[in-house]
């Protein structure tokens, strides 16, 4: 009962917090965002590294083509426009004039072809993959790019976002080792703030870039992204004042209600609509309990979503009914099978399959308190309804090798679904996605021609309303085979000092870049 | 001449114990599950086989375990601690880089803990069984039982959250122009919490045995002697009885001097102080071998030098001692 009021208090907060401002005040100019950052980036080269904190800091250092709004509608960025040809083949995009890299040469048509053509292609797996339904990428002249593809694909609209495809400088970058490059360590790119000073173990330091072609932006003078590798710590930064800004995830879901509580702090989860992170459990389909149907259903219904929403998760996020996330494009609710919380239910399947005791082997995702308490939570559950469970914790590095070698039965983990099913969903379930060496691949293994067609015909099909007939089939398939048990829609809230404004203007977040964003 | 040739040998016998620690470090991080290459594909979120292998080539994983092994002794002997291809920067870069700040944090904590600890100690021994004594042994006797991290936990929440005195994290506060003095006084500041809550366990250490080795040299024939004499009393505890019960407090200081450098990690944590014990963590998370290595060897060296000095020390305390070969 407590828990359940500490997670409707977080909900109302977040109510009140989040209403739209009702004058829209005059932004103030200059001053000092202090930001959290953890755990420390590798590096901020975005178009070589793709971890979270990395994306989060170089974000506002260097730019896509697009932003993308809370419904996931694209914004101009360094496109002013774009126009896609009436058979869904050929994408034209209208470059912002006037701007300049951070080092003062101009930013033209020939840096997106080089960014696309040449240096995703090469170092980034998931642009890659998409990329390659592309034919030709040209500059017909200086303020326009053309890209050509061999086949509609209909999520290639969402590909432009800052993450996915950040444009990268050709003139340092031609002809070089991407990877070996020293220019890495002092990133040039085109954004709002430009890198400054990187005191490791401490703190990253961005300043404002005064010739930023967006007039008046931003507001900000400097931003700290600061190092603190203690999550009770970090907590304290926020409430001395050190820090005025925790994005989602860098303190426990525990201390969140308390610090949401103290003096002008504010709350929100928005800003995870295009990423929409999905959790699930992992089953190992190659074979033992989780290669059967009926027991896969069992686990799905034994777990109680609610509470662990309530009671881990500050009663943010939406439970997962199916493999598309909420905010996903083309879910389909009245397909899938409804697999809440019921004991019952899995009881009587796991007689049904004359299931006997035998252990199921549980490796757990080892990123901090939270998933470490709901694994115990849905240990509790299984074994509630007779399933013998034997966890097997180990560090995130030991994790990736168990998950990336099949070595497990059940694992919590959660992907991004990146607005488009053939973006950030169909990975996890095609065979052609199957894999040894990453914990983020196919690694349940799920193996069924139907679907895979299904995806490959989704990704492709044109226009939208018959990729929505195919993808309402692989969902009712996905949800019928109980593929993986989905779990929770998560939202990672965002705590901020009320005096920060603006910080969240797109459906990316945090991580789209602190632009709009001053300090009052 | 005794004193070089002692050095030599002791540098010689140092150099070895490094190179061991070397071996068996290198092959204990090796057992352990995953390595940097799937680590790094791992939080990139998509990947595939080839990243990954690519990746293992680049970084010389691809060879057999004795070839990894005898490259990197052979880089050892050169002063080449290898590349981190997660921080993309030569390994001694990095370590050299946190190392200062270590060494402050250590050093202070050091300083502070055995002045403390040898004045309470003491001070506690002259007042043998009287209240002063039971006040002093019964809060060494708290300290030295506490966790260091909860103890960390409660300064940061008395002096930083509730009294507001002290900054709570890092190093200096970032941002504006500070002058020389100005960056002094507010590192300083800085290293208050930390190096009070590092030192306090061996504070606590000394201090009892700074009172019992006292009160046992108190008890010997010599101090009779020296009273009988007509020495005040005064006099006979810090000239005589300090000195001669001090020299057990110098093996202990030698141990902790070198433990600390390495043993810092929690400390640093919780402080978000940017030393080495910090960069060691990290790197054992990332399965960054050669950055933990290059950590290692760092700290198995210091603490060679450490006993050296110690020994040294020794010499100078009580000359009697014939420095052992």
């Amino acid at each position: 009962m407590k828990k359940k009021l500490l997670g409707t208090l977080a909900t109302s907060l977040l109510l009140a917090c989040s209403l739209p401002g009702l004058a829209a005040a005059e932004p103030k100019e200059g001053g000092r965002a202090n930001v959290v950052v953890q755990p420390e980036p590798p590096g901020l080269m975005l178009g070589i590294l793709q971890n979270a904190p990395t994306q989060m800091v170089a974000g506002n250092i260097y730019e896509g083509l697009l932003r993308y709004d809370e419904k996931l509608n694209p914004k101009p960025q360094l496109a002013t426009s774009w126009t896609i040809s009436d058979d869904g083949k050929t994408y034209t995009f209208k470059l912002q004039k006037g701007v300049k890299w951070h080092d003062g040469k101009p930013f033209t048509a020939a840096d997106v072809v080089f960014t696309a053509d040449v240096f995703l292609r090469k170092t980034n797996p998931r642009t890659r993959a998409s990329l390659a339904y592309v034919d030709t990428i040209t500059a017909p002249d200086d303020e326009t790019v053309v890209f050509q593809l061999k086949q509609p694909f209909g999520p290639f609209i969402r590909m432009f976002e800052v993450g996915t495809m950040p444009i990268v400088p050709k003139h340092i970058y031609e002809g070089t080792d991407f990877q070996a490059n020293p220019a890495n360590n002092t990133p040039i790119g085109t954004g709002p703030f430009k890198f400054a000073e990187w005191v490791k173990g401490s703190y990253i330091k961005l300043v404002k870039n005064p010739d930023y072609y967006e007039k008046g932006k931003p507001h900000l003078d400097e931003i700290y992204w600061h190092v603190i590798p203690d999550a009770a710590a970090r907590a304290v930064a926020f409430e001395t004042g050190k820090v005025d800004i925790l994005p989602g995830g860098s303190v426990e879901n525990f201390d969140v209600p308390r610090l949401a509580k103290t003096k002008n702090a504010c709350i929100t989860d928005k800003g995870w609509e295009f990423l929409a992170p999905q959790s699930w459990l992992w089953f190992n389909h190659r074979g033992g309990l989780t290669a059967d149907v009926r027991f896969r259903k069992a686990v799905s219904y034994a777990i109680d979503r609610d509470f662990a929403r309530e009671a881990l998760w500050n009663g943010m996020g939406k439970v997962s009914t199916g493999p598309f996330a909420d905010s996903t494009a083309f879910r389909d609710e009245k397909v899938l099978v409804n697999y809440s919380y019921d004991p019952a239910k899995a009881k009587a399947l796991l007689k049904e399959m004359g299931y006997k005791g035998e252990p199921v082997r549980f490796t757990p995702m080892p990123y901090g308190e939270t998933w470490m308490r709901w694994a115990e939570a849905i240990k509790q559950n299984l074994e509630d309804v007779g399933i013998k469970v034997d966890m097997i914790t180990t560090d995130v590095a030991g994790w990736n090798k168990k998950l990336g070698d099949w070595d497990f039965d059940l694992s919590t983990t959660f992907l991004y679904q990146y607005g488009d099913p053939a973006l950030g969903v169909s990975r996890a379930y095609v065979s052609s996605n199957i894999a040894k060496g990453s914990p983020f691949n196919n690694v349940g293994g799920y193996s069924n021609p139907e679907v895979d067609k299904l995806f490959a015909d989704g990704a492709v099909a044109f226009p939208d309303s018959a990729r929505q007939t195919i993808y309402s089939a692989v969902q009712k398939k996905l949800s019928d085979d109980a593929v993986y048990a989905w779990l929770i829609d998560l939202k990672f809230p965002t705590l901020t000092h009320c005096n920060v404004k603006n910080l969240i203007t797109t459906g990316i977040g945090v991580n789209d870049g602190f632009k709009d964003a001053w300090i009052e | 001449m005794q004193t070089l040739q002692f050095l030599l040998s002791r540098l010689a016998k140092g150099i070895l114990v490094v190179l061991a620690i070397v071996v068996l470090d290198f092959v204990l991080i090796h057992l352990a599950p995953g390595d940097p290459a799937s680590v790094m594909a791992g939080e990139s979120g998509a990947t595939d086989e080839a990243f990954v292998q690519q990746l293992r080539v680049k970084f010389g994983l691809d060879q057999p375990f004795t070839t990894q092994l005898g490259l990197y002794i052979w880089g050892v002997v050169r002063l080449d601690l290898g590349f981190s291809h997660r921080q993309q920067m030569p390994v001694l870069d990095l370590v050299l880089d946190r190392l200062p700040a270590t060494l402050l944090l250590t050093g202070a904590a050091f300083v502070f803990s055995l002045t403390v600890g040898v004045v309470m100690g003491a001070w506690a021994a002259a007042h043998k069984g009287r209240p002063l004594d039971r006040i002093i042994t019964t809060v060494s006797l708290v300290f030295y039982a506490t966790p260091l991290f909860w103890m960390a936990l409660m300064a940061v929440l008395i002096f930083s959250v509730w009294l507001d005195w002290l900054p709570a994290f890092g190093l200096y506060d970032v941002g504006g122009n500070a002058t020389l003095g100005e960056r002094a006084l507010d590192v300083a500041r800085h290293l208050v919490l930390p190096a009070v809550t590092l030192g306090l366990f061996f504070t606590a250490v000394y201090v009892r045995m700074t009172r019992a080795s006292m009160i046992e040299v108190a008890r010997q024939d010599f101090v009779k002697t020296l009273r009988a004499k007509g020495l005040s009393e005064r006099v006979i505890l810090r000239r005589h009885v300090l000195r001669n019960a001090v020299l057990p407090v110098v093996t202990l200081a030698g141990v902790q001097a070198g433990q600390m450098v390495g043993g810092a990690v929690m400390t640093e944590t919780v402080f978000a102080w940017p030393g080495i014990g910090r960069l060691m963590y990290e790197a054992l998370i990332q399965r960054d071998y050669n950055l933990l290595l290059g950590v290692f060897v760092v700290s198995a060296a210091m603490v060679v030098v450490f006993n050296i000095l110690t020994d040294l020390v020794y010499r100078m305390v009580d000359p009697r001692i014939e420095v052992s070969r």
